[in-house]
């Protein structure tokens, strides 16, 4: 329908829904995205990803900084500046990218999120040094005044009133994720608090631009039609000579032990049917250091993904408690993530029997466990899905960029495969019996207004 | 995992209608790539042959959708898509699903407003079984109470859920205030009434009657050759009745025209559609205007109603213009999110673009531009087998040829600018635009739209 340039996050868009589960779907053989990867001198890392089917490239640029990096009080200022992006230089005057993007028949966009923002664009062929010169160009000479500014600023307030201002499940998301992390960034949302939102202006957007945005803290991934020698010398000629700087390290305050459930409660008139969603404390790839989310994203698969999954199969199909059922989880955070129990209960079922019977159903699970053959077939399953993920054109510039921005390597994606296969049942089995710690979960209900 | 239950669902604007129009095709792909695959049973299905992954992808339409549903009955076709999957033969709802899960096969029903629609996504090792569940699904479906029942409860949830959504709100207004008493003023998925009143039978003589092999379109992409699909048509659509029961949907023409209408919200940001009469994709002048609408508020940032509402004044995070194109109802339609003291200025805005573009046309730089944007882009859709097979279908249901995809960047290319400046006045009418709000807005006063 309409485009929502800059859009703010993985996390929240349906159109990433689908890219998101492609993070559980990589390759059974290790040379399926078979990415070529090179540094430049300036420490700028590139990824080629050539992709034959249609005479188009993308490319994405991603800064390894997102919301979670900003200054204490400046809630906003990575997406505000995200946006600002788009403004312009001194060679490419404001609005001239986005005119020349648009006349050469490209599209492009651009998203933030905690740990990450990347920019985006796909063209024909023969436009890629078109954009590669573009977007290097904005890397450093960006040209910022009050008057683009400060109608920018009303945009993303206008932003954040779509996304949670009119969405009662949007208020409650915030509010559980502010009760989910006691005191990492992850607290905080990425488009901001509204109040902080107001006070953003053109010197907080540029000395944030200024700390983070160099070649050493990017990452370029092209896509495409287009071999990794062609895309070398255009590489080094817009990226390679822009300088160095020092970037600093990426210092987020940790978590301390969390040692009571919350239990959180948004009741609105817009919502006419109840719904609850549970969410643990979990391990990233990067917080865990071992298998334990290649477990999890196994555990996952059985119990919540699928309308022949635990959960839906107990409580949907057999006994009508809920109208959906199910799980989520994605191991990819720079820092610690959650996994997610939800369900709606069915028309004339309430919402305390909904939840009753979801955390009994769980203490079952945990009292049965899996058993070898539906960790058989869930890996069979994510291992096909990967072929499926091979057929979509973003799918492997996101997974792979996504992968870089939180302390992984291209290797650990290539590898992914092989980890799902290795995990066995009595892997799920143990961190089923770890990670539902209530005293490290918030449950969170969205309730009809009037409703006990 | 959330879409489970809401993906049963198509609301009033969803992809048939958009997809039909708005799809650009790439150069990469010639008319000599498709051929046109005859089955020994008489079924046609357009081909293009992609080996690059193991994957077949068949897409197929039956003419009718929910336009046939009978009054007082709406819901059927949707309740049928969603429960045609949900067993038959020997294999009953967790069975069915249950070989489809573990085979990693993707099988999906949609019910739009013209067409009943279908979509097969199978590994090429899986072909067999996929096509036998497919088949089993259109020609034998059990409709156990089971499942019925379950999927009953889920859609009376998610069109209950709905209800209070403002954006809804605004979808049924206008179809109250244009169509009233047709087809198209009824919900496409029913009412909770009228869906808690069907019966088996009701499913049943649904597929008796509107599903048959000649109102069927076919289109596959992947991993097979002509001779390996014949026999796979023959059995994907064996046993399917021979003819459908003939129908025909009258033209429905707006029955009111401008006004003013507001649905009172307490929310912090008004949604605001603009609609009025548009124009049929098999209009002559249909290139023109699509032309004209890419400059005042298609997808490109560049758009006049981007620039003018969101970058220049900070109205709003989102703002464009769009066709639906119903075949018998086609639409031209405008929408802006604004907080709700800023409604009447966006409001302004958009009703001044909408006259100057009538009045003056489109200048002759951005009409250049938006012919190379338009053109330019032709090759971004086809990426994937899924995409591709999209593009198959809407050629043959919209009766393009299969040259089209050759000719369609010389259609663009034949309009003129004059061309552009007559359809512009022809089709753009201010005083036609009938306004409707859903929230709290400020300074607005309701005017009733004038009955044509």
């Amino acid at each position: 329908m309409y485009f929502s340039k800059k859009v703010i996050s993985f996390r929240n868009g349906s159109v990433f829904a689908a890219l998101f589960a492609l993070l559980g779907m990589l390759p059974v053989r290790a040379d399926v995205f078979n990415p070529d990867v090179f540094t430049l001198d300036n420490g700028m890392q590139v990824v080629v990803i050539p992709n034959h089917r249609a005479p188009i490239v993308s490319q994405m640029v991603w800064y390894r900084v997102g919301a979670a990096d900003e200054s204490l009080g400046e809630s906003g200022n990575a997406h505000f500046l995200e946006h600002l992006m788009f403004q312009g230089t001194e060679k490419f005057k404001s609005g001239e990218f986005s005119s020349l993007v648009a006349k050469n028949g490209g599209q492009e966009n651009a998203f933030t999120s905690w740990d990450y923002t990347a920019y985006h664009q796909t063209v024909a062929r023969d436009r890629l040094e078109m954009v590669m010169e573009l977007e290097a160009d904005r890397m450093t000479g960006l040209i910022l005044d009050d008057e683009a500014v400060l109608p920018e600023r009303e945009v993303v307030r206008e932003e954040r009133r779509s996304r949670v201002g009119n969405s009662p499940g949007a208020q409650l998301g915030e509010v559980m994720r502010a009760s989910q992390f006691l005191n990492h960034p992850y607290r905080i949302p990425i488009i901001g608090w509204d109040h902080e939102i107001e006070a953003l202006n053109t010197e907080t957007a540029l000395r944030f631009y200024r700390k983070w945005y160099a070649p050493n803290n990017a990452v370029l991934i092209i896509t495409g039609d287009v071999t990794t020698d062609e895309v070398k010398p255009l590489a080094q000629k817009y990226y390679g000579v822009i300088p160095a700087k020092d970037v600093p390290e990426r210092t987020r305050v940790s978590e301390p032990p969390q040692q009571a459930a919350r239990r959180v409660v948004k009741k609105s008139k817009l919502i006419n049917s109840p719904s609850l969603t549970v969410r643990y404390l979990a391990p990233s790839y990067r917080t865990a250091g071992d298998n334990t989310p290649y477990a999890l994203q196994v555990l996952d698969e059985i119990i919540g993904s699928g309308p022949t999954s635990r959960l839906y199969k107990n409580l949907a199909v057999a006994e009508k408690t809920a109208a959906s059922v199910g799980s989520s989880y994605s191991p990819t955070a720079y820092d610690l993530t959650t996994f997610t129990l939800y369900i709606s209960p069915s028309p004339g079922v309430s919402i305390e029997i909904a939840e009753k019977r979801l955390r009994e159903e769980l203490m079952d699970i945990l009292k049965t466990g899996v058993s070898e053959n539906e960790v058989t077939k869930a890996k069979t399953r994510m291992a096909d899905a990967a072929i499926f993920a091979r057929d979509s054109f973003s799918a492997a510039p996101n997974v792979i960029g996504r992968a870089l921005m939180t302390g992984r390597t291209v290797d650990d994606i290539e590898a992914w495969p092989d980890r799902i296969a290795a995990v066995t049942t009595e892997d799920v089995n143990k961190v089923m019996q770890t990670i539902f710690d209530d005293n490290q979960s918030v449950t969170g209900l969205l309730l009809p207004e009037g409703v006990e | 995992m959330m879409t489970f239950l809401l993906n049963r669902h198509s609301l009033f604007k969803t992809l048939p209608c958009l997809m039909l129009g708005l799809i650009l095709f790439s150069q990469t792909l010639r008319a000599e790539d498709i051929i046109a695959v005859e089955s020994t049973e008489g079924v046609t299905a357009w081909l293009v042959e992609d080996h690059s992954n193991p994957i077949i992808s068949i897409k197929f339409a039956f003419s009718g959708g929910s336009s046939v549903d009978p009054e007082g009955k709406e819901g059927i076709a949707n309740l049928v898509a969603a429960t045609i999957d949900e067993g038959s033969g020997d294999l009953d709802s967790q069975n069915f699903q249950g070989k489809l899960n573990d085979l990693s096969i993707s099988l999906s029903f949609d019910a739009g407003r013209e067409y009943f629609t279908g979509e097969l996504v199978t590994l090429k090792r899986n072909h067999a079984e996929a096509l036998e569940l497919l088949n089993q699904a259109l020609t034998a479906p059990r409709f156990d109470s089971e499942p019925v029942e379950r999927i009953r409860s889920q859609i009376s949830l998610s069109l209950s859920r709905r209800i209070d959504a403002p954006g809804y709100k605004i979808q049924k207004m206008l179809r109250n205030l244009y169509y009233p008493k047709h087809v198209y003023g009824r919900p496409n998925d029913g009412t909770v009434e009228s869906v808690a009143a069907l019966t088996v039978i009701d499913l049943e003589s649904y597929l008796e009657d509107n599903i048959a092999l000649d109102n069927l379109t076919v289109s596959v992409v992947g991993d097979v050759t002509p001779d390996e699909l014949r026999p796979m048509l023959n059995r994907a659509f064996q046993g399917l009745g021979h003819k459908a029961k003939p129908f025909r949907i009258t033209g429905a023409t707006p029955k009111v025209s401008g006004g003013v209408v507001v649905i009172k919200e307490d929310i912090p940001q008004s949604e605001v559609l603009l609609v009025q009469p548009g124009i049929s994709r098999d209009d002559p002048d249909y290139y023109a205007a699509i032309l004209v609408n890419q400059i005042l508020g298609g997808g490109s940032f560049s758009s006049r109603l981007y620039q003018e509402i969101r970058e220049k004044k900070g109205l709003a995070y989102s703002v464009g213009s769009y066709f639906s194109l119903l075949d018998q109802a086609p639409l031209l339609m405008a929408s802006v999110a604004t907080q709700n003291d800023r409604v009447s200025d966006s409001l302004k805005i958009i009703r001044e673009q909408w006259r100057l573009m009538a009045e003056e046309g489109p200048t002759e730089q951005e009409f250049a531009d938006a012919k190379t944007y338009l053109t330019g882009s032709f090759p971004l859709s086809f990426t994937s087998t899924g995409r591709v097979a999209n593009i198959l279908l809407a050629m043959q249901l919209n009766d393009l040829g299969i040259n089209y995809l050759n000719n369609r960047n010389s259609y663009i290319e034949a309009v003129t600018l004059d061309d552009a400046k007559r359809v512009a006045k022809k089709l753009y009418n201010v005083e036609a635009l009938t306004v409707i709000i859903a929230g709290d807005p400020v300074g607005i006063e309701e005017v009733a739209p004038i009955p044509n």
